[in-house]
């Protein structure tokens, strides 16, 4: 209970549930940013994110090392986006069926391969507390900021810089803005959109251990809620920048919080309407930013859904 | 890269030759035994018909396409090019009849990143004082800064031949490359190409169906027609005559179609306007135009100025913020039905893309306007066979050259999509006609085919409007001309009182 903090309690709880929720929708949203910058679309990062829960949770439970789990969950990525990135190459493949089914199947091959791994605990992913300047033991709890979400903030910030500064951040513009002229450049748009996926499923497949390893902290069938896919709305609230893409992941986080943060100042009745919000935030967002006679700012030219 | 000997290729202008090139696409043959040599520093012109296959010979250049047979010497010297990064790294450089720049990405972005040697990490401050530099030595420059989103196609025009001498082509292939131009911007930028050849920097093959532009800046000249070299020679032994005899085969008259009928009411009525533009952030406002029976009334603008959005909104493709379009006094919404209704007719810009079902075939994209009418009254079954019939009928009326009507139309070369469409808007009663740079990349023989099919829809009765970039067009066949500038009609002048002077003013936004 909130006890002393009285209604504060609820931007506090709002504020540190935004840092512990954000991070999967962080990195999820990265990583589908880095696709789609590079012209595809993955809706497979869903399962992605699934599978990498249970990899990751599953090898630290093996090794006891969470950071192995880290490792192997963005390997465990890398390979689901070089399968969609592969399949998607050849001629007349849909990216978006592609990534339907790529999303059953990691979510079912993790299913299948996780069953072992629900009783037993793994090791926690270790956090910073950022909040001993405080007294009050919420605010504390707030600030105890895991070193994943810390990554994900630098992530932004040099894939900010990466698509303005480097040729590989022009090359992936270049390839997802227009093919005909990634073509006239002598640049190969299926590879590097293979490479691309397989880059943004490395980042998925982090956001899952993330989910198992620290917050909620436990291998469940039911451990994603869906922020794989609410990723994908929040990459276009975001307009495909990085940076937007971290404060819109916390907002998703924020609104994520909301229905916790809720019944934890002791409002018992309605409280979980509020655990929808960040489905009508999607919801929300993908009604607010459509546009008939606009073509979508910032949008790479060559999506599927763009197009 | 396969060059046969060691030794590097000599510095400057390069001399590309190929040796009975040939290409086919299946059983149809668009290259046949074509053989043309473009001597170091010189300046070569390629004329041939719509679909005479002068887009396949440079694409086999630049190893888009692998010739079927034949050869390519680069330098003398025997080439065997993969694709187009060999064709690069030799210093062969394509300016495409379709624009290959990245429409998000700033000039400064595109400039650096075509680069072959583009660094890992970019310098902007370095990169910017280069790019400055480069700008300075050019006669002609565009802003660094603004995304090529939002540059006019004359300037995105400019910036692809930019482009290639930014990354020191010795030998440049320009498809098309002043059709988006206008003439005074068009000489000055093949005026620079021009000094460079004779500074010995690069040489230059040119596909182009303006013969003036031939004459004013070509040396020799290679005419193809349905994949063959019918003729080639120096131009200063050549006459405008001589050099369209050979594309078309016989000497034909191109005087503009003669202009009968009297005004009738008026068909076509704009009042009070508004609407965005593209971007979002300014508007369209046409506060009244009115377009008659058995009259052509003639946009001039440069591209930009509201042309495109004001199409859009004829086609029902750009929704209004205020005010009303009546055809024969009765609303329009340009709905599929008051179009079918009240005839109303369109050839937008890029037919492709606006008027066409890219994947479908010929026939089909053909039927559009027809599939679901028999005679008067609509039909439920569509009859392929009526279709096939009516399709292959209009194909041949149209000279639309087509491979395969059952193919898709985007495999069609781009003068003949236009026909294609013309072919399916302009069959029928028509009473009202939109249409937006009809002759855009036609050789001269279609120009004057469609051009008088215009006029004599005119003639009949039919109230037309033209939306040009091309200010010959415009006076040549309107009997109004108005002039289009930032979103708003600026002058308006019929076609006995217009002079280019006064109208060119007015699109610069001068008055
Ligand atoms: N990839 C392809 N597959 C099949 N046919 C093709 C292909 N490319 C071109 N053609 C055909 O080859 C012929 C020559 O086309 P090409 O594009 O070279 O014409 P062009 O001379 O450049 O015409 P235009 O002046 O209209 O640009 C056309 O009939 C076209 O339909
Ligand atoms: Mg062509």
């Amino acid at each position: 209970m909130a006890g002393d903090l009285g209604l504060w309690g609820i931007p506090v709880a709002i504020v540190g549930g935004a840092i512990r929720v954000s991070t999967p929708f962080l990195f999820v949203s990265l990583g589908e940013v880095l696709t789609e910058r590079s012209g595809r679309i993955n809706l497979g990062l869903e399962g992605t994110l699934v599978f990498g829960a249970m990899a990751g949770y599953g090898t630290a439970v093996l090794t006891g090392s969470a950071w192995a789990g880290v490792l192997v969950a963005a390997l465990a990525g890398v390979v689901f986006g070089l399968v969609h990135g592969i399949i998607c190459s050849l001629p007349k493949v849909n990216d978006i069926a592609v990534g339907i089914a790529m999303m059953l199947l990691g979510s079912g091959l993790a299913f299948y391969f996780g069953k072992p791994f629900i009783q037993p605990t793994a090791p926690d992913l270790p956090a910073i507390a950022l909040g001993g300047w405080s007294d009050l033991p919420q605010v504390q709890a707030a600030l105890n900021v895991n070193v994943l979400f810390l990554i994900g903030l630098a992530l932004a910030l040099v894939m900010a810089w990466m698509f303005r500064s480097t040729k590989v951040g022009l090359t992936l513009r270049v390839v997802g803005d227009s093919t005909d002229a990634a073509r006239a450049m002598g640049l190969r748009p299926a590879v590097i959109r293979t490479l691309a996926t397989a880059a943004g499923g490395a980042f998925a497949g982090v956001g899952g251990a993330y989910l198992s390893l620290y917050y909620p902290g436990s291998w469940n069938e039911a451990i994603s809620s869906g922020q794989g896919l609410m990723a994908v709305a929040l990459v276009i609230f975001a307009r495909w920048n990085p940076v937007a893409c971290f404060w819109a992941a916390l907002l998703f986080g924020g609104a994520g919080a909301l229905g916790p943060a809720l019944q934890s100042v002791g409002v018992t009745k309605g409280y979980y309407l509020f655990y929808a919000a960040p489905y009508v935030l999607t919801l929300g967002v993908l009604i607010a930013t459509s546009s008939t006679t606009r073509a979508l700012s910032g949008a790479p030219g060559e999506l599927s859904i763009t197009k | 890269m396969s060059i046969i000997g060691e030794e590097p290729l000599p510095p400057g202008a390069l001399e590309v030759e190929t040796l009975g090139m040939t290409m086919r696409f299946g059983a149809f043959t668009a290259l046949d035994d074509v053989s043309i040599r473009v001597a170091p520093g010189s300046f070569h012109a390629l004329l041939g018909e719509n679909g005479a296959g002068k887009s396949t010979l440079v694409k086999c250049i630049m190893g888009f396409y692998h010739a079927t047979s034949g050869e390519l010497l680069v330098g003398g010297r025997e080439a065997r090019i993969a694709d187009p990064r060999h064709a690069h790294a030799m210093g062969l450089g394509m300016v495409y009849q379709h624009f290959t720049l990245v429409p998000s990405l700033t000039v400064a972005e595109n400039l650096v990143i075509s680069r072959k040697d583009a660094p890992a990490v970019i310098d902007w401050g370095k990169e910017r004082a280069g790019l400055d530099a480069f700008m300075q030595s050019m006669p002609f420059r565009v802003p660094l800064d603004q995304t090529v989103a939002r540059l006019a196609a004359g300037e995105k025009q400019k910036l692809e031949i930019l482009k290639q001498l930014y990354l020191g082509r010795r030998f440049l292939i320009l498809d098309e490359p002043t059709s988006v131009l206008t003439p005074d911007e068009a000489d000055e930028v093949l005026g620079h190409v021009r000094a460079l050849c004779e500074a010995g920097e690069i040489s230059v093959l040119m596909i182009t169906h303006k013969f003036r532009e031939v004459t004013a800046f070509a040396d020799e000249v290679s005419v193809l027609r349905r994949g063959k070299l019918v003729g080639q020679g120096k131009v200063a032994d050549l006459t405008h005559a001589q050099m369209a005899a050979m594309m078309i085969g016989a000497e034909k008259d191109t005087t503009p179609a003669p202009r009968s009928g009297t005004t009738g009411a008026p068909v076509l009525e704009i009042d009070g306007i508004r609407a965005l533009d593209r971007s979002g952030l300014k508007e369209i406002d046409i506060r009244s135009l009115t377009v008659r029976a058995g009259e052509i009334v003639g946009i001039a603008g440069i591209s930009g100025n509201g042309q495109m959005e004001l199409m859009e909104v004829l086609t029902g493709q750009r929704p209004l913020m205020a005010g009303a379009i009546k055809v024969e006094g009765a609303p329009y919404s340009a709905t599929r039905a008051e179009a079918q209704r009240l005839a109303v007719r369109y050839l937008p810009e890029e037919p492709l893309r606006n008027a066409c079902a890219g994947r479908m075939s010929v026939i089909e994209n053909i039927a559009f306007r027809s599939f679901d009418r028999k005679g008067d009254s609509p039909r439920f079954w569509t009859s392929g066979k009526e279709m096939r019939a009516r399709g292959t009928e209009l194909i041949a009326a149209f000279k639309v050259k087509v491979a395969a009507p059952d193919g898709p139309i985007a495999a069609l070369s781009g003068g003949n999509v236009q026909r294609a469409v013309l072919a399916r808007e302009l069959t029928g009663a028509v009473r009202l006609l939109v249409i937006s740079n009809p002759c855009f990349g036609l050789d001269f023989s279609a120009v004057a085919e469609i051009r008088a099919r215009i006029m004599a829809a005119r003639n009949a009765g039919t109230a037309v409007l033209l939306m040009s970039e091309d200010l010959d067009e415009v006076m040549e066949l309107s009997d109004r001309i108005v002039v289009m500038s930032e979103g708003r009609i600026s002058y308006e002048v019929t076609a006995a009182q217009a002079s280019l002077a006064e109208i060119g003013h007015h699109m610069g936004g001068h008055a």
